[in-house]
């Protein structure tokens, strides 16, 4: 029996457009982008050049620190373009499938007798090593280090988030060979969080070699950072291993078939979205083959959750670590006296000066500010958004005076942007707080 | 109409427009009639939750409504009391709304325009957090402050108080109490004494003018209970307990009636704008040195009733829960809350010659709020440490 975990604080996003269980469409591999800039903490070293062509699973770029860690193309095809930004830096390397869609054909080991740097050594050479996030920090995992855990999220709370559940259907097998390895990796064992509601019908549950743990309440329930934080928070001086299950599933049919295959069903969703529903697709797909679930106008495309994603454009491509897609209209317009209605009804808020928590509805937000920047003022509003043994008011001050001391003594080992992402949601004097947690986090890597 | 009217001005006052030095007020301006088109930027969250500054300030200012109404009337209620006029509800609400007034154009004028100023002056957006200290002012100081001395010690409060801490949000001492304690310690005569607290009664003692029912004002004598109760108890103050809870007695505007104060505290909590904990712990902590008081013989007003007194409720509910000078960890907010009842009422009993404590007690406590959260925050980085160690 594993233990269970109820939190309390935190928000589901009452969000409309929820991926309905469907899979709409499949999206046949054909431009992709790997980008350098998904990949906290690395600084690439390009080992193609525009016109070369690849195969899924050959290298794009290594990392300069670490020359052995590659990051591979998803796809067979041509390398089509090679972006770049100010001062010459990677932005995107795009790869345009061909008919062929050939992919390199690795030897795959017997995992029961290998050694732990042989493990290293494949996860590497396989260009699957990226799949492993480090904290704290959240960068890519150092290959010389050794984690104190790993630890996988089997729960997904972000709002329009995709099931895991539904999303890997049929990769159980998958995700029990990609386990086997990661096991080798670390002292501490792999721990995998699953929601408490449907623990014993869920089919990961039947996985064997990982310790489970058990999950309930709103987002961000689901952040593997807040799991950590519950099961065995990270000290000063720990390293811990993070792998998005969707990842681990890549790391297995690599070791079931030997092939780097990055096929995902993501979540479609949001209240711009039309028809929102899963679709399956290949890494880095360029969001042009998506436009058949977008609405008209002026929309936001999000590679990511609607908190923590990144808008990349009705042409740009999906992130390494993003499961899903939202798609938004843009808040751009004036709204009279909107501060002042009694009632708003069309506004969601977690503030009871809005009369929102006597409704019972999904709201079709927008990206509107909804006011101005200010100070800090309310300071109660924060720490219910964050399920925690951290002062998140303090630790954000903290960032912003660039106090290492104070970052390390308040927790800034234990979070990431993501964690703290409903604080950002919830103030009302609109701070940045997910950039000034992140320059926060940039400053302690720098200087630590 | 009004958005016509910002798109025009909109070119002169953008960079390098002709009045761009004048963008702060007029976002100001914009921003208080629409909600800007700004949209969520790139790295951060998307959406956002609707609440802003401004309708948390709203709802403050709403909440002190109930108050300021029942204070003109008792304005006109007191001075007809004192003068022996025969006034109808209407007169009295006109003499109390004539004589508040000129304290709110002094108030928000002075305020405002150091505020706006100063953000000028930064190229910041003017925080809104003077609404709610601009309103606060004229219901905490005696109705017949002379007008320069209110705008001095509004202007003490926003630069000395506010504006050189890096303004709204960055202050160690509620501003609105600021600019009493600035008056009071600078013309004591026109803040604390007998007869300051009713409408034009200093001026007609002042020039001898004889006035009806000069009896009533012997039994009366236009002084709050609370100076009187300090020395004589309270029956002998010729106020009864529900006088108090009620409030058409002598005081400052906003803080005599406790109904009215509840009102705005019912609105305040099920809001969540301010906090219900600061409320309860200050007067849990009132009620415990009162009681302790009585249980030493120091006094004979039960507990209870020094809730009613003074500025106490309106202490504890719109200035001890000030988010910005309060404690801003929540178990911090219960030790800050505890010590400003058990001071406030600490000061009543020992000090008869000053009857009022809340309005220090308040002051003293903003001070050491800091303190309180720096020894829970601590605990909360030993806690850390100690995981650390334990591993």
């Amino acid at each position: 029996m594993s233990d269970q975990i109820r939190l309390k604080k935190g928000l589901d996003l009452p969000i409309s457009g929820a991926a309905s269980c469907e899979v709409t469409g499949r999206v046949a591999p054909g431009l992709v982008a790997v980008k350098p800039t998904d990949f906290r903490g690395m600084v690439p070293r390009l080992l193609v050049k525009e016109g070369d062509s690849v195969q899924a699973g050959t290298p794009l770029f290594a990392d300069k620190q670490h020359p052995a860690m590659v990051f591979c193309s998803p796809v067979g095809g041509k390398v089509c373009a090679v972006v770049r930004g100010d001062k010459r830096k990677l932005l995107e390397v795009r790869v345009q499938a061909d008919e062929k869609n050939a992919a390199v054909k690795f030897d795959v080991p017997v995992v029961s007798a290998l050694a732990r740097q042989d493990a290293v050594d494949f996860l590497l050479k396989t260009g699957l090593w990226p799949c492993l996030k480090q904290r704290p920090y959240g960068t890519v995992a150092d290959p010389e280090a050794t984690p104190k855990a790993i630890f996988i999220s089997g729960i997904n709370t972000a709002p329009l988030g995709a099931d895991p559940e539904y999303a890997l259907q049929g990769d159980v097998n998958a995700i029990q060979a990609g386990i086997g390895i990661l096991g080798k990796l670390t002292p501490g064992g792999v721990h995998l969080s699953l929601p408490s509601e449907s623990f014993s019908g869920s089919e990961f549950h039947k996985l064997t070699g990982v310790t489970f743990h058990q999950f309930s309440g709103p987002h961000p329930a689901g952040n593997v950072g807040v799991q950590i934080a519950h099961i065995s928070p990270i000290n000063k001086g720990e390293l811990v291993w993070t792998v998005d299950l969707h990842h681990v599933a890549v790391i297995g049919r690599m070791l079931l078939k030997g092939v780097y295959d990055t096929r995902k069903r993501i979540a479609v969703a949001g209240p711009s979205a039309v028809n929102p529903s899963y679709v399956e697709v290949t890494a880095g797909v360029c969001m042009k083959d998506l436009a058949p679930w977008f609405g008209e106008g002026n929309v936001r495309v999000i590679s990511g959750d609607v908190l923590t994603g990144e808008a990349v454009g009705r042409e740009g491509f999906l992130g390494f670590y993003h499961n899903q897609v939202s798609v938004l209209p843009e808040g751009d317009y004036f709204e009279l006296f909107g501060w002042i209605n009694p009632f708003r009804s069309h506004k969601f808020s977690v503030s009871k000066t809005y009369p929102a928590f006597l409704r019972r509805k999904k709201y079709d937000m927008d990206t509107n500010e909804n006011g101005g920047e200010r100070p800090f003022l309310m300071n109660d509003v924060y720490n219910k958004m964050l399920p925690m043994d951290i002062y998140p008011l303090y630790l954000f001050k903290a960032c912003l005076a660039g106090d290492l001391e104070k970052m390390e003594n308040l927790g800034i080992y234990e979070v990431l942007e993501e964690d703290v992402a409903l604080c950002e949601f919830v103030c009302p004097s609109k701070v940045p707080i997910q950039k000034i947690v992140r320059d926060g986090i940039e400053l302690m890597m720098k200087e630590m | 109409m009004a958005k016509n009217f910002f798109d025009k001005i909109r070119p002169a006052v953008s960079e390098g427009g002709k009045l761009h030095w004048l963008h702060s007020s007029v976002d100001a301006f914009e921003t208080f009639f629409f909600v800007p088109d700004r949209t969520t930027g790139k790295g951060g969250v998307h959406v956002k939750d609707c609440v802003d500054l401004k309708r948390i300030l709203i709802v403050v200012v709403m909440s002190l409504v109930p108050a300021l109404l029942f204070g003109i009337w008792n304005l006109g209620q007191q001075h007809s009391i004192v003068f022996g006029l025969d006034w109808g509800f209407w007169q009295k609400v006109w003499y109390g709304f004539v004589k508040i007034i000129p304290l709110y154009l002094v108030s928000y004028i002075v305020g405002l325009a150091i505020e706006f100023t100063s953000a000028q002056l930064k190229g910041h957006e003017v925080s809104e957090g003077y609404l709610v200290s601009g309103f606060l002012i004229p219901l905490i100081v005696p109705v017949d402050v002379p007008l320069w001395m209110l705008a001095i010690a509004v202007a003490f409060a926003v630069i000395i108080g506010k504006e050189v801490f890096g303004g709204t949000g960055m202050n160690i001492w509620n501003p609105a109490l600021l600019a009493r304690a600035f008056l009071f310690f600078s013309y004591p005569s026109k803040m604390s004494g007998d007869t300051v607290w009713v409408g034009g009664l200093n001026k007609a003692l002042a020039g001898g003018t004889p006035w009806k029912g000069g009896e009533v004002v012997d039994a009366l004598s236009g002084a709050t209970p609370l100076s009187h109760a300090s020395l004589d108890g309270l029956s002998a103050a010729g106020t009864s307990a529900w006088n108090l809870f009620l409030g058409d007695i002598p005081g400052a505007v906003g803080e005599t009636s406790v109904i009215a104060i509840l009102i705005g505290a019912l609105l305040l909590i099920c809001t969540g704008v301010a906090s219900w904990k600061i409320m309860c712990s200050s007067v849990v902590g009132a009620l415990c040195i009162g009681w302790l008081g009585t249980a030493f013989g120091v006094t004979d007003i039960p507990a209870w009733e020094q809730l009613l007194m003074g500025g106490f409720a309106f202490g504890t509910v719109f200035m001890a829960t000030d988010p910005v000078t309060s404690a801003q960890t929540e178990t911090g907010k219960w030790i800050y809350g505890f010590l400003i009842g058990a001071l406030c009422i600490t000061v009543r009993l020992f000090n008869p010659g000053y009857p009022e404590g809340m309005m220090l007690a308040i002051l003293l406590m903003n001070t050491f709020a800091p303190l309180i959260d720096h020894y829970v925050v601590d605990a909360n980085v030993k806690r850390r440490l100690k995981r650390a160690k334990t591993v």
